[in-house]
């Protein structure tokens, strides 16, 4: 919670005005969405297989070190393209309107160890909806960190910057272990429940699968190779925990961003639902090359307002967007993937000590008065 | 071991190589026609039959079962990017020598799929298929004088038996707007001039619609001969009417393109409770469409209350039968044909 409110200069009247231009701009997308996006994705989905096929199958050789690098690279990619701009965005229900049982946010399963269903409770149905609202979006911090002023000081926040660099590197675990809300559920009370440990179970399977075929499979198939396959399967693992962690991070934790506090959201408008997105997120500026890497989520103030939009229309949506934010006053935050880094880790360190409570700043009118 | 056991797990193996997808979505980037794969055909012909009519030539995938005469079969076709499943009869003979088969769809107003196959599909296209299914075929012991009562794209199916098996005495009346408008025109004078075929066209546009009691000066012993009608709902409801009074209906075979609704039901809030969507729907629009509107993966099958491919449980509220207006209401267990029932009131159903 920041000493000022950014957006006190709204009237009510003008946040609902900026709440239907909002839903004019997903009308229009909806309305338009077709024959080329559907083209998209399909291809996206195409080239993500084709890619990883033939990385896993120069890995076979990776004895060779060129064999290794390419391999590895390639794995890399295919890991990001599947959690990032496939995975993520399948599983948000984008391209469920496309009617395609094979592409649709009920049936897909991704290369990661949280299974699907768990991830989609967890991010689309808390994350999204208590977007930075402290005690209500576990994401603020994944539980394990101080990511806002108002947040309590705890000595256990001194290691963050450490917690924050483990979780990085085994990103996905972590995601597994938030997503089963571990935290809460491991209390002697609770670990028994039949429905946290069913849950348990389906998380077991899935990294069962996950870690045989890169771990065991993957590396037998690759006879000599199988050392060196071994590394190349868990360097991909670790770029893409890194990447996918640097990209959430800049979502919501860079300087700049709001956090909410429970009651504000209590009887809250579609206005002040969109206003909360558009205050609670933080783009990444960059090519399109950079956009389609991040699965889009570079446009994360465009993902938040419209979770369900098909991510190759948020840099269209983007444009439109800002101009709100120009037209409302209000701060777009963006910049560079490694400025953006910086500041979050920056946040994640300054936090791990205590703060003073912030100062509720009161206008230099009412000062006076109160000196009087 | 035998080779099925090996190839069994050979599969495994290979399953464990491509968790979380399987083997199949890999192979189905080269080989989407190939035997095991999902079954789906792909566009090699469109040709233009009449004004707003085309046959659609279709290359089944490996796992297609064949036909008989008379059958639809299901279709899956992206239009604008959404999948969209229609049923059509299908108009080649069961013994056509390339293994093709062809369905002839005529463009209705605002149909998308029929405007979507008559006006913009492309050859290479690949489509959805499921096997060929309907009872509207011919018997197999032959029977001696047969009777074609069809009218507008009615004509599909029966063109399919004509062209599929030849029977001594054949007699066709046909219904359509305008001589233009008669799909497979040139084809049926062939048939007549080899004498295969006696055919009566009526032209609504200038006779009128067809008067079921004039079969009597038509076909003065229609009542004797085996028939198969097809057309819109008013010709299909007379004629089983006039069979019936006559006493021959177990000689008559109708087919259908679409339920005959009897009473819409009052519409109300729609809850998908496994997805968790919620969506207003109205009391005309089946909750087939209403979950496939919203996006919610819905299992289909005719779309026309028959064939039960789209049953659903109903968890709470009530929804009412379109053909017969009769409502149900949810309790455990209760299924529901999505295809013909509406809201009637708020409702939840499972998917």
């Amino acid at each position: 919670m920041t000493a000022i409110d950014p957006t006190a200069h709204l009237t009510a009247e003008q946040i609902e005005e900026l709440g239907r231009e909002l839903d004019a701009i997903r009308d229009e997308v909806i309305a338009s969405r077709g024959e080329k996006d559907a083209a998209y994705i399909r291809k996206v989905i195409s080239a993500q297989r084709k890619l990883e096929l033939v990385s896993r199958g120069v890995l076979l050789f990776s004895i060779f070190p060129p064999a290794w690098l390419l391999g590895t690279a390639g794995l890399s990619v295919a890991k990001i393209m599947d959690n990032m701009e496939i995975g993520h965005n399948v599983l948000h229900g984008q391209w469920d309107w496309m009617r395609d049982p094979k592409i649709h946010s009920t049936t897909w399963e991704w290369d990661h160890v949280s299974p699907s269903d768990q991830w989609k409770h967890s991010h689309n149905e808390l994350h999204h909806t208590y977007t930075n609202v402290i005690g209500k979006d576990n994401d603020l911090g994944y539980g394990i960190m101080r990511v806002d002023e108002d947040q309590k000081w705890h000595p256990f926040h001194l290691g963050q910057p450490l917690w924050n660099f483990i979780n990085a590197c085994f990103f996905e675990y972590g995601i597994a272990a938030y997503d089963l809300e571990l935290s809460k559920n491991l209390h002697k009370h609770r670990r028994k429940n039949p429905e946290f440990r069913a849950r348990a179970k389906a998380v077991g399977r899935k990294i069962r699968k996950q870690v045989l075929k890169d771990y065991v499979i993957h590396p037998l198939l690759s006879g000599p190779s199988f050392l060196p396959t071994l590394a190349a399967t868990f360097t991909a693992n670790l770029v893409r925990n890194l990447w996918s962690h640097s990209v959430i991070m800049c979502g919501h934790f860079p300087e700049g961003v709001q956090v909410f506090e429970r009651w504000s959201i209590k009887g809250e408008t579609r206005g002040q639902w969109y206003l909360r997105q558009m205050m609670g997120s933080a783009n990444i500026s960059g090519s399109k090359a950079m956009h389609f890497m991040t699965g889009n989520l570079s446009h994360q103030i465009e993902h938040h307002l419209f979770p369900d939009l098909p991510s190759n229309r948020y840099a269209e949506v983007a444009v439109k967007v800002r101009a709100l934010f120009e037209k409302y006053e209000l701060e777009y935050v963006t910049g560079p993937l490694p400025k953006q880094v910086f500041s979050a880790w920056h946040k994640v360190f300054r936090l791990s000590l205590p703060n003073k409570k912030p100062q509720v700043k009161t206008p230099a009118r009412e000062q006076e008065l109160l000196a009087a | 071991m035998t080779s099925t056991v090996l190839r069994s797990r050979a599969w495994k193996l290979l399953e464990m190589v491509t968790t979380p997808l399987l083997p199949s979505d890999y192979l189905d980037l080269v080989s989407p026609l190939r035997a095991g794969a999902d079954l789906r055909g792909r566009i090699e012909a469109v040709r233009p039959e009449t004004g707003d009519a085309a046959t659609v030539v279709i290359r089944p995938g490996r796992g297609w079962r064949g036909h008989t005469a008379g059958q639809y079969v299901r279709i899956g076709v992206d239009v604008d990017g959404v999948r969209l499943w229609r049923a059509y009869s299908i108009t080649s003979p069961t013994n056509r020598q390339d293994g093709r088969v062809t369905i002839t769809v005529k463009a209705i107003p605002d149909g998308k799929v029929s405007n979507h196959l008559v006006r913009r599909a492309k050859p290479g296209t690949l489509i959805q298929l499921d096997q060929a299914t309907g009872d509207f075929v011919l018997p197999r012991a032959k029977p001696a004088k047969v009777l074609y009562l069809t009218a507008g794209s009615g004509i599909t199916p029966v063109m399919g038996m004509l062209r599929d098996t030849e029977f001594d005495d054949v007699v066709m009346v046909h219904c359509a707007p305008q001589p233009q408008d008669v799909i497979f025109r040139s084809e049926l004078h062939d048939l007549v001039a080899d004498r295969k075929l006696r055919l009566t066209e009526v032209h609504t546009d200038t006779d009128g619609m067809l008067d079921i009691a004039r079969l009597d000066e038509l076909v003065p012993d229609w009542a004797e001969r085996e028939t198969w009608a097809c057309g819109p709902a008013g010709l299909l409801d007379a004629a089983e009417r006039h069979w019936s009074e006559h006493g021959v209906q177990e000689r008559l075979h109708t087919e259908r393109f679409r339920p005959s609704i009897v009473v819409a039901g009052d519409g109300g809030e729609v809850t998908f409770s496994a997805t968790g969507k919620t969506v207003d729907a109205d009391g005309a629009t089946p909750l087939l469409d209403v979950g496939e509107e919203a996006g919610v993966l819905m299992p289909s099958g005719c779309r026309m209350g028959i064939c039960f491919g789209c049953v659903t449980p109903l968890k709470a509220g009530a929804v009412r039968d379109l053909r017969t207006g009769e409502i149900t209401e949810a309790e455990p267990g209760v299924l529901i044909q999505t295809c013909v029932s509406v809201a009637a009131g708020p409702c939840a159903i499972e998917r």
